[in-house]
């Protein structure tokens, strides 16, 4: 039943968008899922600017989940004006259904994501195996935690960080990457559908030495679950993830609230908007938003898909696809 | 043709039919027919891939294992409940309807919070080298616990609509104990056993959420079915998913023609042990 | 008792066996099903009475809660009606593909539930066989609260009728067949006969439905959309709380479902207590 109110009040909205001086509009965002915290704050924000500066309250809903998995509801009918995803591919995937706009990606800046992220490890208190960078994590006896490549956008990063650095090594090739990963993921006990779950697994049921996860989310770990308990520990080099937003064009149309649907994506690159995200331990975009928090983000080398991997349908065909190297790895036993 | 004399197949049996075709058939069919855009070929590439025989060999044999199990438990403990008097007895029989009254989720995370090694009976069972959680016993107790209620509610009425003058008629005459269990009462309550048994089975083939948080996960060694199927879906291979399901729902469908075969055949054996 | 004196004779032999029995089952019954529950309340109230409290009483929570209510009160009667006609043709009629008819009613349970999620949103996704029509239409089915009443209906299916048919099979149909004899017509017998025979079964097959109706979460998380306080039932408020490390609000709320539980059950025990005699004059405390 409540489903009906903002489906009529979107339809209200286009037959009287000329016309109407103040209204009530919704939003639905579809997100990933460490993305919950940063978007509540988000968006109070954005509701508070819209309303002093147009008059209007808007309700910005939120649905999280796996990033696929997000995208692909999207494409059978969920009604999103925006989505804020873990990578590429996945707003790609909905661009193929012809529900956005091909060149979503330069539609906006700094490639459609407006913050970034880096792929670094969460290690238990005194870090007691000694854990400071990518060599390490294959070292006999250590625990890797990690998610399932197959199901998680975030594990996808991981992977591909892991990649790029054996690639990165002096006298490093695909052979060697290769190698290197098939070896990592011997040492990883379980591999949880999402990035969510392999938290929960590393922090509550104490399983494993070290967990891969987004500098997000193992800052928000820290601090949630104990800064007494976990360190985070940035390797020497590492993938800069960087999550896209896009409004959903169809259905933005279809609701009327493409204006909204705009401001919102752009209010991300505002300096409020930065400065919101870092606070929620995502690297911002802006340079002197950056370096206000210049201490919660160590400097490392970093290397972005483009450098290294062409772009996401590139590194999806041929490590993530069907039959391709994740699946040749034989990964685990 | 005596039955005959009581009115209402056609409404009944129409209905029956429709609702069934409405709510299951029509939308299986869809499957069914999505499953089809991967192709003869594919179809075989993908049943014959190691991971998807790994990943079917552990649902269906620790879903059996599972229902096995479940099968002797759920005897003993609905005869328990119906049949003898001990304090708590209420309480008891309440718990038995908890599987299916927890969240498979949540069941998933309390039964991984007990049996992780930090957990409370996990610490315990860590020393003894015994680990369930992330390995295929784990796998194996996350089925026991879904499908439990199915035989012990199956039998419940059946058991406490047992003539028991019979037993007593047949120890009367001399019979043993365990004479009387095993010629008497089992014969009467192996089409419910059985019914219990395949509810138990059927269930167990298919659980996702309870499973993946306790199972580990990993591809050849405690991956299940149903995540290969999620993670194609993950992935945009939606045909691929629907091929999976389809051969996932044939294999239980299978099984439970098999066990419905079995079940007529026990209750000729029923109506003679009668 | 004195009706049957080799009951009251029974030896020491017996009655260890007897304690021996309860035991064993006992010990199964805390391991596998007292302690996860105790798990969930223990970590509900981990930090006391007052953050459960107001982890159940935010709006989310009680939007999950309306949701999950209203999905149950529509689904679980459709499948009451589906189960006592499927149970009247399968044990008082032969007919040919019985067999087959029995296997379709199960079949719900041995569809995963990721599939059962799946097939609904191939029919009315917006790439779905009705999804562009219905989309054209302004009907929404799929993460909406039509899908989740659907898939509701679908993974709880089988079990009024599961309950009913071994049941009614085993009491035979001679009780009808003589009050149609005496001329009563098709609905009298079936209230006045078949009904209180089966009573007790179509309770448990109510309350097993209901309780999988509320407690379901694969499938419905396929359909659902997770669109917080609109499309969110009580299991998918649990995760999503679980993922966001709130652990007091997801066991929460999970201790709710689990209460439900318990509540439903006390209903049972207090119907049985108040009416029933026939379940108690079976077992041996009865006589």
């Amino acid at each position: 039943m409540n489903k009906l109110v903002p489906c009529l009040v979107a339809l209200a909205g286009t037959l009287l968008a000329a016309s109407v001086a103040a209204k009530d509009v919704t939003l639905l965002n579809v997100s990933y899922d460490p993305t919950r915290e940063l978007y509540r704050d988000i968006n109070n924000a954005f509701a508070a600017q819209w309303k002093a500066q147009h008059g209007d309250s808007v309700t910005i809903q939120m649905s999280h989940g796996g990033s696929g998995k997000q995208a692909r509801s999207v494409v059978d009918g969920l009604p999103a004006d925006v989505v804020t995803l873990a990578l590429a591919y996945d707003i790609d995937a909905v661009s193929d259904r012809g529900l956005i706009a091909r060149n979503w990606q330069t539609r906006l800046p700094d490639n459609a994501s407006p913050y970034t992220s880096a792929i670094v490890f969460l290690v238990r208190k005194g870090n007691p195996k000694g854990i400071k960078d990518w060599a390490d994590l294959v070292r006999p006896g250590v625990q890797v935690v990690t998610p399932n490549p197959k199901s998680s956008g975030g594990a996808r990063w991981n992977f591909l960080a892991a990649w790029g650095y054996a690639l990165k090594q002096p006298g490093g090739n695909e052979a060697k990457a290769r190698a290197y990963v098939q070896e990592l993921y011997k040492h990883v006990p379980v591999l949880d559908t999402g990035a969510r779950g392999a938290t929960n697994t590393f922090a509550q049921r104490g399983i494993g030495d070290v967990l891969i996860a987004w500098e997000n989310e193992a800052l928000l770990a820290q601090r949630q679950l104990g800064k007494d308990k976990f360190e985070v520990v940035v390797p020497s080099v590492t993938i800069l993830a960087e999550p896209p937003v896009s409004v959903v064009d169809a259905n933005a149309d279809k609701h009327g609230t493409r204006a909204v649907a705009d401001a919102y994506v752009q209010f991300l690159y505002t300096p409020q908007g930065q400065e919101i995200a870092a606070k929620n331990y995502y690297r911002p975009r802006l340079q002197d938003v950056a370096a206000r928090y210049a201490s919660q983000f160590p400097a490392t080398h970093t290397f972005t898909i483009g450098e290294v991997f062409g772009d996401w349908r590139q590194a999806q065909a041929k490590f993530f696809a069907e039959g391709a190297i994740f699946d040749q790895l034989g990964a685990g036993r | 043709m005596r039955r005959q004399v009581l009115p209402g197949f056609g409404l009944s049996f129409g209905y029956a039919l429709t609702y069934l075709g409405l709510i299951v058939l029509l939308p299986l069919a869809a499957l069914a027919w999505k499953a089809t855009g991967i192709g003869f070929h594919g179809l075989i590439q993908l049943l014959s891939g190691p991971r998807t025989l790994a990943a079917l060999r552990l649902s269906l044999f620790g879903a059996l294992l599972a229902a096995s199990i479940n099968a002797v438990v759920g005897l003993l403990i609905g005869w328990v409940l119906v049949r003898y008097r001990f304090p708590g007895r209420r309480l008891f029989d309440a718990l038995v309807d908890l599987p299916f009254a927890l969240p498979t989720a949540v069941a998933g995370i309390a039964l991984t919070t007990l049996y992780a090694p930090n957990g409370w009976l996990g610490r315990w069972l860590e020393p003894l080298g015994i680990k369930v959680a992330y390995t295929p016993i784990g796998v194996l107790v996350a089925m026991v616990f879904v499908g439990f209620p199915f035989v012990v509610r199956t039998l419940q009425p059946v058991l406490a609509s047992l003539e028991r003058d019979v037993e007593e008629a047949a120890e009367s005459l001399g019979a043993r104990r365990h004479q009387t269990f095993f010629r008497v009462i089992l014969p009467m309550l192996a089409p419910t056993l059985l019914t219990g048994f395949a509810l138990a089975l059927a269930r167990a083939v298919g659980e996702y959420g309870s499973v993946i948080f306790i199972a580990g996960n990993i591809p050849m060694h405690s991956e299940i079915a149903p995540l290969l199927i999620v993670q194609k879906l993950e992935q945009f291979d939606t045909a691929g998913a629907a091929a999976l399901g389809v051969a996932l729902l044939l294999l239980s469908f299978l099984l439970l023609v098999v066990i419905a075969l079995l079940q007529r055949w026990s209750n000729r054996w029923a109506e003679r042990a009668a | 008792m004195s009706r049957h004196p080799r009951s009251r004779s029974m030896g020491w032999p017996r009655r260890i066996a007897h304690v021996a029995l309860i035991l064993l089952a006992l010990v199964f019954l805390v391991a596998f099903l007292l302690l996860p529950l105790a798990t969930v309340f223990v970590e509900a109230f981990r930090q006391g009475v007052a953050p459960y409290l107001q982890a159940i009483w935010q709006p989310e929570a009680r939007s999950a809660i309306r949701l999950t209510l209203l999905v149950a009160a529509i689904a679980v009667p459709l499948n009451v009606v589906f189960g006592v006609a499927a149970a009247w043709a399968m044990t008082r009629f032969e007919f040919r593909g019985k067999t087959l008819l029995g296997a379709f009613i199960d079949l719900p349970f041995s569809v995963s539930p990721v599939i059962s999620g799946l097939v609904y949103v191939l029919l009315f996704g917006a790439q779905g066989w009705f999804g562009p029509w219905m989309e054209g239409h302004g009907l929404k089915v799929i993460y909406a609260v039509p899908g989740l009443v659907l898939v509701t209906v679908f993974i709880t299916l089988p079990f009024v009728a599961r309950e009913l048919i071994p049941l009614m099979q085993s009491q035979g149909s001679e009780e009808e067949e003589a009050a149609r004899v005496l001329g009563a017509s098709g609905w009298q017998l079936f209230f006045r006969v078949t009904m209180p025979n089966i009573r007790w079964a179509l309770l448990y097959g109510v309350l097993l439905c209901n309780a999988r109706a509320m407690g379901e979460f694969g499938a419905v998380s396929v359909v659902s959309g997770h669109i917080r306080g609109l499309t969110t039932t009580m299991p998918l408020e649990v995760e999503m709380r679980y993922n966001e490390y709130d652990y007091v609000g997801a066991f929460a709320v999970a201790s709710l479902l689990a209460l439900l539980a318990l509540l439903t059950l006390a209903v049972k025990t207090l119907l049985e207590w108040r009416y029933g005699d026939e379940i108690a004059a079976h077992a041996p405390g009865g006589h």
